[in-house]
């Protein structure tokens, strides 16, 4: 007991330590939360009206980026993957920044999926017992299930790592018998997350741009690509400004896994868009609207072409042997692209464009409200300072720098 | 020819009514204006009286079809209570059941009707919903061009590829093909003209559109919580007090059927229909979806929906799909039917016809 209770002790104070562009890291997030608790109250207090949503695109901004950490959770275990299918040594000790990721992803995606309820004050009615769930019916219960059961798995996994690593009993060849399932669900967990992520959207019928079969693989895709993304950058710093020791051959692999992911996502834009294209049904009739616009509605054009061109460009630059190498320059640039370009492909590619037509014929435009804005990023800056404090602590205690020591002034 | 008909019938049946709709509308607008924040008429009532506050007890209550007959009543007389604290009026929240053997069918005649819109307005007031800020109309009137028939001689070599060792005439890209001929497209259709307008306008026609009480409902296979289902007259309802709000319904819904209370709806208190049923037209809260439930207030009853009874037409018919004697029966057996969007497997009991 008295070890635990040093163990938070001590990663707590060590996360929080820091140089002062860190301590203004910090700042900045929380100056976002004191701003963004306020759009929130006043978002929980008057309802949804103060976001952009409408009968017309009832899916806000906070859905879209749901789906996005979606992605990043998913990736995470790419980060884990390696390690524990592979065996790769370079890669082991590195897992549970890859949980970390992950959890810290989910929570954030649950905050968003929060702030897109009507009612979050019933969530009681979603829970066994207190509530009825239409099992085997709605998708968004399996949805839900994963994603908490992920959140969950990767919170069991972090302190198991982190707490066995800090009493100094972490082996990996003697890891506790129930961990090691633990960990290998984990993995095989992140795909089902995204897979059920995309089967909420898939099953609505009349969102005739998402009922498609590639979207899971789609979405796996760019999960693929906007995770290592994130990760590459955090290793890159991680390496620069602490005492964990990271492989060029660990960055290597996470490049290797965007190329081919971003490969993928362009195949999958490719088939799509030939599919709907060809025939021009009216099944195309939203792609139409995002390549082309509608009767000058032309919102979305620019983002679309924007984002389809950044992707190929990521595409051909991390093929490229000099910038894959550039860790201190290029690298991080294109990083930095291919996670921006895919997360605003979710709400400009992805949902809003998708509900025009609608059932009845109506083209609309999405156009966030302040109040939106706001709370999309108090929720990210939840995620990041999360993040941020937990890979902090994480990295004292792999490099050695936190750890636990038999208290001596008691004897 | 028909449409002068039609004219006639309004102004037999129905001007008194209208004038009333009228009149209710200009007072809508001005409420409208004199609401200036989206906290409305039920939250500054609220701060006044006790009553008119939702109760702990309520926030609690469980799914309306599981609760025992006791938890029933106490809800139902909590939300009366509530109600009628709120609205100043003596509000009545029935639980009638429904009735046995019956099952709810709607036709509609595409060809009488004259798009004047007054079913969506005698819907809002029979079923309460927020009048402005959100606008809530569960009834929608497509107004769709007949076609222009603008066809060309000049079109006929618009094809792709435009000359070849077989001729110039290959595949229609523009020219002729997309000369528009009418038919029920939701792609020209314009679900917003003005109020004011004449109608009918000799080159539309009109198609009004709300829920279609689906056999095969995709919002109630979408719904986390079961919060909205089939009855057993097949009519969707909505357990208003168990929805989270969560949307997954208006997502799968094909006809675009379902609103949503983005803020605290906006009635105005003497404008309230106090006859309610918990399942349809009591008031709704912020954040909850509602829909069309074909005026399950007035059908458990034995009564018409507020929508057929105000057209002034005769384009709506109701019945009882099971009874081979009722209006939709008869329609069925006679006329030239078909549902709207057929392609989603839906299998709607609503069904529009043309004769």
């Amino acid at each position: 007991m008295e070890k635990i209770l040093s163990f938070a002790v001590d990663f707590g104070s060590y996360a929080i330590k820091g140089g002062p562009r860190y301590k203004a890291w910090l700042l900045f997030l929380v100056s976002i939360i004191l701003i963004g608790s306020y759009t929130a109250y006043r978002q929980l207090t008057e309802g949804l009206i103060l976001t952009g949503a409408t009968d017309q695109i009832p899916m806000e901004l906070f859905f879209a980026n749901f789906i996005f950490t979606a992605h990043v959770a998913a990736a995470a275990i790419l980060v884990v993957a390696p390690g524990y299918f592979y065996h790769r040594k370079d890669m082991k000790e590195l897992a549970v920044i890859g949980e970390i990721i992950a959890m810290c992803f989910v929570a954030t995606g649950i905050t968003f999926i929060l702030f897109h309820m009507g009612r979050p004050d019933r969530l009681l009615h979603m829970l066994p017992g207190t509530g009825y769930t239409n099992f085997p019916n709605s998708m968004l219960v399996y949805d839900t299930i994963v994603l908490n059961v992920y959140l969950y798995l990767n919170l069991v996994g972090i302190s198991y790592i982190l707490y066995k690593k800090y009493v100094g009993e972490f082996d990996t060849k003697a890891l506790a018998r129930w961990f090691t399932p633990v960990i290998y669900l984990a993995i095989v967990w992140g795909p089902l997350i995204h897979i059920c992520t995309a089967f909420v959207l898939s099953s609505n019928a009349r969102m005739s741009e998402w009922a498609t079969a590639v979207l899971p693989f789609g979405f796996l895709a760019m999960a693929g690509a906007s995770g290592p993304a994130l990760v590459v950058l955090l290793f890159l710093l991680i390496r620069k400004h602490t005492k964990v020791h990271i492989n060029d051959s660990v960055i290597d692999l996470m490049t290797t896994i965007i190329g081919w992911s971003l490969g993928i996502i362009l195949l999958v834009f490719a088939s799509e868009y030939f599919t709907g294209l060809f025939s021009n049904t009216e099944h195309a009739a939203s792609l139409n609207y995002s390549m082309f616009g509608h009767n000058g509605l032309n919102m979305y054009v620019p983002w679309f072409w924007g984002i389809v061109g950044s992707i190929f460009v990521c595409f051909v630059a991390i093929l490229t042997p000099f910038i894959r190498k550039s860790y201190d320059r290029w690298l991080p640039v294109v990083c930095v692209v291919i996670f921006l370009a895919i997360l605003l492909e979710k709400p400009m590619m992805l949902v809003f464009p998708a509900f025009s037509p609608s059932p009845l014929g109506e083209y609309t435009e999405y156009h966030p409200t302040f109040i939106e804005y706001f709370n999309v990023l108090f929720t990210w800056a939840i995620g990041f300072i999360s993040l941020t404090l937990l890979i902090k602590g994480a990295v004292g205690i792999l490099s050695g720098e936190v750890k636990y020591h038999k208290p001596i002034a008691t004897k | 020819m028909s449409e002068e008909i039609h004219e006639t019938n309004v102004e037999t049946d129905d001007v008194q009514e209208r004038r009333r709709g009228f009149l209710r509308n200009i007072g809508i607008a001005g409420a409208a204006a004199l609401v200036s924040s989206p906290v409305s008429v039920e939250a500054s009532v609220g701060s006044a009286n006790p009553d008119a506050e939702t109760t702990i007890a309520e926030m609690l209550q469980g799914h309306f079809v599981l609760m025992s007959d006791e938890d029933k009543k106490k809800a139902i007389a909590r939300l009366e209570k509530r109600y009628s604290a709120q609205y100043g009026k003596k509000t009545i929240v029935s639980d009638a059941p429904a009735q046995d053997g019956v099952l709810f069918g709607y036709a509609l005649n595409i060809s009488k009707c004259i798009g004047c819109r007054r079913c969506v307005h005698a819907c809002v007031q029979e079923n309460n919903q927020s009048r402005n800020n959100p606008v809530i109309q569960w009834i929608q009137v497509m107004k769709i061009p007949k076609g222009n028939f603008s066809f060309s001689a000049d079109k006929l070599d618009k094809g792709y590829p435009e000359s070849s060792r077989i001729g110039d005439y290959g595949v229609q890209v523009g020219g002729n093909a997309y000369t528009p001929v009418g038919g029920l497209s939701t792609e020209e259709a314009q679900n917003y003209y003005p109020q004011d307008e004449v109608v009918p306008d000799k080159n539309f026609f009109y198609v009004p559109v709300q829920c279609q009480q689906c056999e095969k409902p995709p919002c109630v296979k979408a719904c986390p919580v079961r919060a909205t289902f089939r009855d057993p007259n097949g009519v969707v309802v909505i357990d208003y007090n168990w929805c989270i709000g969560c949307r997954m319904c208006q997502l799968a819904c094909p006809y675009g059927a379902r609103r949503f209370n983005w803020g605290e709806p906006n009635l105005p208190p003497e404008e309230m229909n106090p006859k309610t049923h918990y399942l349809g037209n009591r008031p709704r809260m912020r954040g909850v979806m509602e829909k069309c439930t074909f005026c399950v207030q007035r059908t458990r009853e034995g009564r018409n929906p507020a929508c057929l009874e105000a057209c002034p037409v005769g384009a709506r018919k109701f019945g009882n799909l099971l009874d081979p004697e009722s209006d939709v029966r008869k329609i069925l057996a006679t006329k030239k039917v078909f549902r709207f969007k057929e392609e989603m497997s839906t299998y709607p009991k609503f069904f529009y016809f043309i004769g």
